[in-house]
């Protein structure tokens, strides 16, 4: 097999329940499928720079561990499946980097519940991705490291925060990828590499091993090829751990049985808010245009108003920093990471190895969340934002006592140039716009590709109920049945290209 | 309001984070825009309103009070800049 000529008939290119049936049927092993993602990392990465860490030793001793399994007829739908992980996620005894400085040789002793129920299925974890600095930032370009590039044209970014990891799956370089979204770091990258990104309702995925960025925000969720994927990956990742005391426990129903092609009488809020704001008209056509088929295949669809959307996005950029600099305060030189050097006194060497170890990105953030929080401040930013909050997660209430599910654009725009926007960070946040609300109500969301514009991906984002992940993975999967955006594949080859 | 460059030091110290000039200098332009763009909740009337601090409300999640496995010693320490007899090694914080 050549990993470097591409085609879809290579198993790299393959989704996990495809790949399932050929390992089933004996046709391939676990151990080819590992080496063939490995070659195809070996041929492209150079180009994408989605891993951080390629775990190849290892990769290979679970894939034969893997079919040992299948040898005794135990196939689980990700056994055997190669799976990318952002580099968020602690994993025992493969280095977590959170792309920074700071955690630059960091090795956890111990794994995230999500990788620990990952290997209980025999998952295969292939590498660590790429992602901002500590999960802050669009476009993967805050990684303390190296920008990864969008598969679809290597001058663009792959969004963010998890780049790698939707780039990653984008370029075949894994069979499925697991992120993290505070403010729409699953969604808006899986939206700019044209794939499908899905943030659970928060407290269905254990946070336990995710590093913190905002913890009233962040949650795990799967990246994958297509719909069924992620509904295979969110059936393994769900569920309530005594480990993680806000994740909730409430059943998890099978996903897979969510993925019916029929969205006959459901009903669709439009959120008009979430079309403005800077939404590229070509976005917003193709967004429409999805709408428009979901409403051929009997859904009905309406405008609605939500005009607290616009309150959002500063509503997020107090919570979210005010939490950063509460979490991040772990980072001091004492237990782990990064220290810096010859320092007389320890709060010298606190304060110098967080100069050191933190890029200008979180540096920033730690501030305005230090800010916000400190003496005389308090009540005008981080109360008030968290009272804003309430206004937000009502609006969503009210309106699903109405409609089923709410779409919009997953971003405003498509992919933009690497270095474009990196020196204006307020544009740089409005790449989360339409993303953002859906985590400060902690609902559900899916991105799924709904068109092509300068020949880059286009997402749609369908929000759902708290812990109603099914409906959403079923609108998903009826778009994704009845288009074939989904299939289509970035013009990458391997080499270097001209 | 305007945040100056003493107010950003005194942040900085509160975060303890060792800022160079040419840091503080950009991180008081930055700080000053970005807290202008909060000012747009201050059109909101929320003085009704209860704070969200979590989505999902959850009260106290108790457990029960048994022994499980944890880190051993050498595991805790395994990443540490500085260990010596089981512990951390950190500069001198209490004068002799």
């Amino acid at each position: 097999m050549n990993a470097t000529t591409g085609g879809a008939s290579e198993p790299y290119s393959l989704t996990a329940h495809e790949l399932h049936e050929h390992l089933v049927a004996r046709k391939i092993s676990a151990f080819e499928v590992t080496q063939v993602l490995l070659e195809r990392i070996a041929a492209v990465d150079e180009q994408v720079k989605a891993y951080i860490t390629v775990t190849a030793e290892s990769a290979l001793d679970a894939a034969r561990e893997a079919d040992e399994r299948i040898a005794r007829g135990e196939c689980g739908p990700l056994t055997g499946i190669p799976v990318a992980i952002k580099d968020v996620i602690c994993t025992k005894g493969i280095l977590t980097t959170c792309a920074s400085k700071i955690l630059r040789n960091y090795i956890p002793p111990y794994d995230a519940t999500v990788i620990q129920r990952l290997k209980d299925a025999g998952a295969i974890i292939i590498g660590k991705a790429n992602m901002d600095e500590f999960a802050m930032g669009s476009s993967t370009e805050n990684s303390a490291f190296f920008p990864t590039r969008n598969p679809w044209n290597l001058s663009r970014v792959p969004g963010g925060s998890s780049g790698g990891s939707a780039a990653a799956v984008a370029a075949d370089e894994a069979i499925l990828a697991l992120g993290s979204d505070t403010g729409g770091s699953i969604r808006q990258p899986a939206s700019f590499c044209g794939i499908v990104g899905l943030k659970p309702t928060y407290g269905r995925v254990s946070r336990y091993g995710l590093v913190a960025f905002a913890s009233s925000l962040d949650q795990i969720g799967p990246m994958s090829k297509d719909v069924t994927d992620s509904a295979i990956l969110l059936n393994v990742i769900a569920g309530k751990d005594p480990m993680d005391s806000t994740s909730v426990d409430i059943a998890v129903p099978d996903f897979t049985k969510a993925l019916v092609n029929d969205v006959k009488g459901l009903k669709i809020g439009v959120p008009k808010e979430l079309f403005a704001q800077g939404v590229r008209a070509e976005v917003a056509d193709a967004v429409m245009k999805g709408i428009e088929l979901l409403g051929n295949l009997g859904a009905e669809f309406k405008e609605l108003s939500m005009p607290i959307m616009e309150y959002a996005l500063p509503t997020y950029y107090i919570i979210a920093p005010s939490e950063a600099s509460s979490n991040l305060a772990r980072y001091d030189g004492v237990r782990y990471g990064h220290r810096a050097a010859r320092s007389s006194d320890v709060l010298t060497m606190f304060a110098r190895t967080r100069e050191e170890g933190f890029g200008s990105e979180v540096k920033q953030r730690i501030m305005i969340g230090t800010y916000a929080l400190s003496a005389g401040y308090y009540d005008a930013y981080y109360l008030k934002a968290q009272k804003v909050r309430t206004l937000v997660r009502r609006a969503f209430d009210d309106a699903f006592r109405e409609f089923d599910v709410l779409i919009s654009p997953t971003s405003p725009t498509v992919a933009f140039g690497i270095g474009e926007k990196i020196e204006d960070p307020l544009e740089m946040k409005l790449a989360d716009v339409c993303t953002i609300p859906v985590n400060l109500a902690g609902i559900p969301a899916i991105s799924i590709t709904c068109g092509f514009s300068e020949g880059l991906p286009i997402g749609m984002q369908i929000m759902g109920r708290p812990f109603d992940e099914e409906t959403i993975i079923r609108v998903a999967y009826t778009f994704e049945q009845n288009t074939d955006f989904h299939r289509r594949k970035p013009p990458l080859t391997g080499g270097v290209q001209a | 309001m305007k945040i100056t460059k003493s107010e950003v030091e005194h942040v900085a110290w509160l975060a303890r984070l060792e800022l160079s000039e040419e840091e503080k200098e950009k991180l008081t332009v930055h700080l000053n825009g970005i807290m202008a763009h909060f000012e747009k909740l201050q059109q909101l009337d929320t003085s009704e309103v209860e704070p969200t601090s979590h989505s999902i409300p959850v009260q106290n999640v108790y457990r029960e009070d048994k022994v499980s496995t944890c880190l051993s010693v050498d595991e805790a320490l395994s990443n540490a800049p500085d260990a010596r007899d089981g512990y951390f090694v950190v500069p001198q914080v209490v004068e002799i």
